[in-house]
This record gives structure tokens, sequence and C-alpha cells, in this order.
């Protein structure tokens, strides 16, 4: 037993570093270190750096532009991109569509779709939630029905992430409601500029309108759009859920966090002539969440050699999902308790897309509980914490 | 990157879970318990036979190759089996000690009957007033002549009443918690002066407190030079701590395991109450407690055995039982919550293994102690 790296392996995370240091713009790296937004042009800049590289798809075969690397070579890379604050690419085409499309699509809708996401020139969004339909997604009711050569497309999606980018949507849609739930449901695509669909922003608790809701009124969707057979649909999604998420445990960000909580802690002052860095229980809670990291970090690692000897991903990406999103949002609180009075201020607006001005508050205590507020999604969405342990004593334990 | 186990490993590992099979169940152990010298010198000396008590010693001592990793494979299928005999007390700490600090001649007088299973050896280091630190000793050794006087009082001495020499730690020189000063003792049980008072720990371990008075014992009692034992002890602490973690994971999987079978054949209002969601949710996270808790322990065991500086392996260690001290109590605890009524009696096996555990948890340093030297460093 051992962590250690392969000759090869650090070779290439000198590479991975290298390339990072030369083509990960520092404005960008900047804005993210002062918690500012990407715009979308940046997203797609960065994204399209990835792409000439080659590296913008580890995840794909190497048949349709993937990098062809092995497990621990993707570790490796996702690890330095998360070290530098470098964004994975927008997963709702490049790890979330992509993969069903290659799985269960047809030649003509490969070549049509796959390109333009590898590219970045097509941003997608998901379609999957409904305001009546989270957690039970299954019972989800937004209908298509077939007329001629169309669907005719009827309902609302919500908690559809950056919806007001996206050129394309792919959805989850009742095709047959007189069979079990899950039986009649399928995949489809929708381009986004079709007539009858509409967006609502919902601002969320950080200010910040990051999702809306989706709503389709008699929208006509050609057949083509149909990914594999009707009424399959639930069985796609589900290979997507269980598809590889590289990253899911977020270590390297979170490490990256915590280093720069601890920096802050000796540049905050305890009120009594120290710094909190000093402060006995402040200490203790940045021990305990480094010690917690090492224990996710060494989950993931173990993991990851599972699936280098080719044993298949099991539920374990959900022990990964649970403590990683738990770990987060205990950062998250420790954020807020380093700003004090500074988290205070509500003012969204100078961490939005392109805001020029000077930011308020000392240093970024600002968005701490911004921050806090936001990352209170973790836990819910992608399955919420709750599911993942629904599928650990099913999956696991058996009962 | 390699996590799977050696051919070596997954031996020691199917030989001990072999032996617990076919001759250590639960009322087999029980019944060794109750025993005056509680452990079965016939298993020992089996023990001796298959290997196992070559393991924590280098290949140049006559040993297995000294792996943490390896020790830690053994340790937790101890852990599963709630075993009592001394494999702590004699060989990761009397021996592991010796084969750090004795001289060549020592060493291949003491270590072979060590790993034949002929001699037995208990580690007399803990003091009241030092809690976990093994460099707080107020026992003295004092030069008299060409002998030796040790006086003091040593806690948590396992094994003290079947062991033949007691490693006695005493100060020589210096401040009640300086790091020189410390010189480790080889003293016959049977030195006059030398008060042992055993007693059954609440895991069923035999333990004992030492009285150490006007101990007279010669010069070539001390192992290696005069006041310069810390760092082995330290060392060895800190091996015997992971082996700790280790054999506390085996427990705490056994746990989860005979809660969750439980859960399943237990009826109340009329269906098992493993279909209950509220308790599927916790016997969820009893498994990502064990999980988090072997993810760090290997990774423990794995700095022991690495070439990484003496800091990197104290943080490691301290990582590792402070984590499974936290797990302790979340799996313990909700193992009995599940179970219910049964589990506070001492007919079922899982109130033993919780007793073993919060045993565990305690030795060598509790999961506040660990965080507070983790944070320290």
């Amino acid at each position: 037993m051992n962590a250690d790296f392969t000759a090869d392996d650090l070779a290439f995370q000198a590479e991975v570093k290298d390339f990072l240091e030369k083509e990960f713009p520092s404005a960008y790296r900047k804005k993210i270190d002062a918690r500012q937004r990407l715009t979308k042009e940046e997203i797609v800049d960065w994204q399209k750096i990835l792409f000439r590289k080659g590296w913008v798809a580890p995840n794909w075969p190497k048949e349709y532009g993937g990098t062809g690397w092995s497990p621990t070579q993707k570790y490796i890379f996702s690890t330095e991109m998360g070290l530098v604050g470098a964004p994975e690419p927008v997963p709702f085409g490049m790890t979330m569509v992509a993969p069903v499309i290659m799985a269960y699509g047809t030649e003509e809708q490969k070549e049509r779709f796959l390109p333009d996401i590898l590219e970045s020139n097509v941003w997608w969004c998901q379609g999957y939630s409904e305001p009546n339909s989270g957690s039970d997604l299954a019972s989800l009711k937004t209908s298509a029905v077939r007329d001629g050569d169309h669907y005719v497309v009827n309902g609302s999606k919500t908690w559809n992430t950056y919806g007001q980018h996206a050129d394309w949507i792919f959805c989850l849609v009742r095709t047959d409601n007189t069979v079990k739930k899950q039986e009649g449901i399928s995949f489809l695509l929708i381009d986004m500029k079709s007539p009858g669909i509409t967006l609502k922003p919902i601002v969320l608790l950080d200010g910040h309108p990051e999702v809306n809701e989706v709503f389709f009124d008699e929208v006509r969707v050609p057949v083509e759009n149909l990914i594999g057979e009707e009424n399959k649909g639930w069985t796609y999604a589900k290979v997507l859920l269980t598809h590889e998420r590289t990253n899911i445990a977020g270590v390297p960000r979170g490490k990256r966090r915590l280093g720069s909580l601890k920096r802050q802690a000796a540049e905050t002052d305890d009120g009594f002539g120290g710094t909190m860095a000093d402060n006995p229980n402040f200490k203790r809670k940045l021990a305990e969440a480094e010690i917690e990291l090492l224990a996710l970090e060494y989950s993931e690692l173990r993991t990851l050699a599972a699936l280098t000897v080719g044993k298949a991903p099991g539920p374990e990406s959900s022990i990964l999902k649970i403590v990683g999103t738990e770990l987060a949002q205990s950062m998250d609180e420790m954020l807020v308790e380093l700003a004090g009075y500074g988290c205070l201020p509500f003012l969204p607006e100078q961490y939005e897309e392109g805001f020029e001005g000077e930011i308020f508050g000392p240093g970024n205590s600002a968005s701490a509980a911004l921050t806090y507020f936001n990352n209170r999604k973790l836990s819910i969405f992608g399955g919420s914490n709750e599911i993942q342990r629904n599928i650990i004593s099913k999956a696991v334990l058996g009962l | 990157m390699d996590f799977s186990q050696t051919e070596e490993q997954q031996m020691l590992q199917e030989s001990v879970q072999q032996f617990v099979r076919k001759s250590y169940d639960f009322d087999t152990r029980n019944s060794i318990v109750s025993t005056e010298q509680g452990y079965s010198a016939e298993f020992w000396k089996l023990f001796a036979e298959l290997g196992w008590l070559t393991v924590p010693f280098s290949e140049a001592d006559g040993g297995f190759g000294d792996s943490a990793v390896d020790l830690t494979v053994m340790m937790d299928e101890f852990g599963k089996a709630l075993l009592v005999e001394p494999y702590l007390a004699t060989v990761v700490l009397g021996g592991g000690l010796i084969a750090a600090l004795a001289d060549e001649k020592s060493k291949g007088e003491l270590l072979p009957p060590v790993m034949s299973g002929d001699l037995q050896l208990a580690l007399a280091a803990s003091e009241h007033s030092g809690r976990y630190n093994p460099l707080s000793v107020e026992t003295t050794a004092q030069v008299d002549g060409d002998k030796i006087i040790l006086n003091g009082v040593k806690t948590a001495v396992l094994n003290g009443i079947n062991a033949s020499y007691l490693l006695v730690t005493a100060r020589e020189s210096g401040e009640v918690s300086s790091k020189d000063g410390i010189s480790v003792f080889l003293v016959p049980t049977d030195s006059s002066g030398v008060n042992i008072q055993g007693f059954t720990t609440i895991d069923g371990r035999s333990s004992s407190e030492v009285q150490l008075e006007a101990v007279s014992v010669g010069a070539s009692a001390r192992l290696g030079q005069p006041g310069k034992a810390a760092e082995a002890l330290l060392m060895v602490n800190e091996k015997a701590t992971v082996a700790c973690a280790a054999e506390a994971l085996g427990a705490l999987e056994s746990m989860l395991h005979k809660t969750v079978e439980y859960s399943k054949t237990r009826k109340q209002f009329g269906t098992s109450i493993g279909t209950f969601q509220a308790l599927q949710h916790r016997m969820a996270d009893m498994f990502i407690q064990c999980q988090l808790a072997r993810s760090i322990v290997i990774r423990a065991a794995m700095k022991i055995d690495s070439n990484e500086s003496t800091v990197e392996k104290t943080k490691a260690v301290s990582a590792a039982k402070s984590r499974i001290g936290y797990a302790i109590k979340a799996v313990g605890q909700e193992a009995i919550q599940i179970h219910g009524g049964i589990a506070m009696t001492e007919e079922l096996d899982v109130g033993h293994l919780f007793r073993r555990v919060t045993a565990l948890d305690i030795m060598f340093g509790d999961a506040d102690f660990h965080t507070e030297r983790y944070a320290s460093l």
C-alpha cells in the first residue's frame, strides 16, 4: 500500500502545473480570489483555452475528443485545477448531457451536438426538477405529446442553473401517463429559442439569480431531438446520475479554502489584542476541518485506486458527496465567523458580472454570508444528502 | 498509488480470520477473560507459530518487516474478534521499545523469546499526573554507585501481572515533562520493591498499577544512552497509537455489521426495524464514519512507513486518532441505541465491542488530546 505517484504521474503533474501557470488568465484568477463571478464570455474563453490544449473533456472517450487519461491522471488534473481555483468546465453539456448522447444518441445526434459541446460553442442547461418534483424526480409532470413529427411540450421546470446563458436544454418529460411513473419518461433535447419557452429568474438567498423557472407553453420539438427510445428516459437519466463525476468531494477546493481561512484567521483581530488564529475554539475548528479533509482525501484516493484496478465505482460517490458538501458548509460557517460584523452588509451587486467599482468592506468579508447562504444548496442538489443516505442504506447496507 | 493489500498482508489477514473463526468465538473469549492471567498461553504459542509475533520487527531483528500497514491489517482483525491476548503490551510496546533502544547483545537475548512466544513484557510508562503525555515522567532513577534506584508509580500497565520484565520509564534529569533525561530500564517483575496490582479493564484486558519502591537495578538494565530514550519512546508510542486505531476500526465495522443485521431481523410494529428511514440514515452515517476512519488510519500507517519527517508522521497519527475517536463515539453509541435494550446486556457481544472501543479511544490519548496535538504542530 502506498499513496505515491509514479514518475510518469509526477511528470504529468508538472506539465499540468506549468500549463495552468501560463494559460489560466491571471485576470480570472484575481476575480475568483475576490469571489467575483466570471462572465459567460470569460467562462467560455477559459473553456476554449482548455479545448485548444485538448484537456477540456478528461472523462470523454478519446474517439470523441477525450484525453485518454488514466484515473490517476484525471485526479491530478482536477486537483491542480482546484488548487489554483481554475473552474471546471460547466457540467451541463460536458459531463451531463454528452455522456447520454454518446451512449444512447444516434450517429446524427452525436455529430450534431458533441463537437459544439467540446468546443464550448453551445451552452447547455438542465431541465429535470419541477416545482412538485424534487427528490421524487420520477413524479415529474411536464408533458410531451406526439403530434406528427413533433412533440408538443407543456409544463414547467425549476432550479434551472444559468438558463439565461443557455442555447439548449435537456429535459425529462412525461410521454406516458398510464404506466408506472418511471416508465413513462422520455429524454428530450430542446432549443431554448423555440417559441413558447419563457424564463423567470429566481433570486436566491445570496441575492443572485443563479437559477430559473422555465415555462413550456405548446413548445414544438422535432422528434429527431428525442434521445433513444420513447419512455426510456428514466433509465438514461439514471446512467447519467451514476456517471463517474470527478472531483465530487471537492478536496482541492477544500484545501485552497482551508489555506485561505488560516491566512484570514491570522489577519483577523480577536478583540483582545490577538488574532483569531490563536483563538482556541477557532483553532480547534480549523484542525477538525483539516483532519476531515484528510479523511475525505484518502477516501477519494481509495475509490480512485479501486477504479484504477478496474473495479466499478460504487456507492462510495455518495459518501464523497455527503462528506464533501458538509465539510464545505462547515468552512462557510467559519468564513462567516471570521467576517463578524463585516458579513452584515448585503451588497450582492458588487460580486456580479461586470462590477467595476470598489468592493466594500474589509477584504472579502461582505461576501462571507452570501457564500454561506449560497452553499446551503450543496447538500440539497445533485441528489440531496438524504437521498445519498438512502442510496447507502439500500446499495451498501442492504436495508 | 496502490491501496490494495500485498500477498503477505492478505495471508496475514486470512490467517487471523481463520484462527478467529475456528478457535476464538465470543464464549471462548469470555472464558479467557475470566481466568486469572486474562489471556490464553496456548493461543499465545499458536500466535508465535503462525508468525504473528514477528510482524512489527525489522528483518534485521529477525522479524517480518516492521511495517505499520502490516500491523494495522492484523490489529483490524484483532478488533473484530475482541482479542484479549497481550499483543500490544508484549510485542508492539515492549518488543518495540527493546528493538528501538537496546544494544545488539540485549536484543539478541530478548527479541527471539518475544517472537517465539516465550517471554511476556509490559511497558510501565504512563503516570497519573502525566495523562497522555509519555514524556511527563515523575518516576526517578538515581545512580547509587554501580546501582540505579527507581522510585515512582505507574498506571495503565497492560499485562503487568504476566510479564517477566517491566520496561520502566524513569527520569534521570530534567524537568517533569522535558524530553531530555528520560531512560528506559528493564526491570524483572520479581525484583524487590516492585509491587504490581493487577485488574481487568473495562474491555477485558489484563492491566495493572505498578509501584516502584527503591527498586535497585544494575546499569546494564538501562536500555540505550542515559536520559536519551524520549525519541524511541515517542516512536513506539506513535506506532502503538495507530495499532489501537486500527483495532478500533475492526471493532467499529463489526458493530456496524451487527447493527445492520440485527435491524433486518428485529421486528416491531409488524415490520423489521431496518425498514424505518429514521434508522436507515443513522446506519448510513455509521457506515460513513467507518469509511472515513479507515481512510485516515490507513493514511497514518502509510506515513509511518514512509520517509517523511517525524512531524509529518506525528501529525498523521494524531489526525487518525482524533478522527477515530469521533467515530468511536458516533458508531459505538448508535450501535447500542439501534439495538436497544438487548445491547445493554453482557450477553450480547455488541456491548463488549462498545467497551473495547471506549477503552481504545482513551488509550494513547482521546480525540480532544489528539486534535489539540494536531493543531499545535
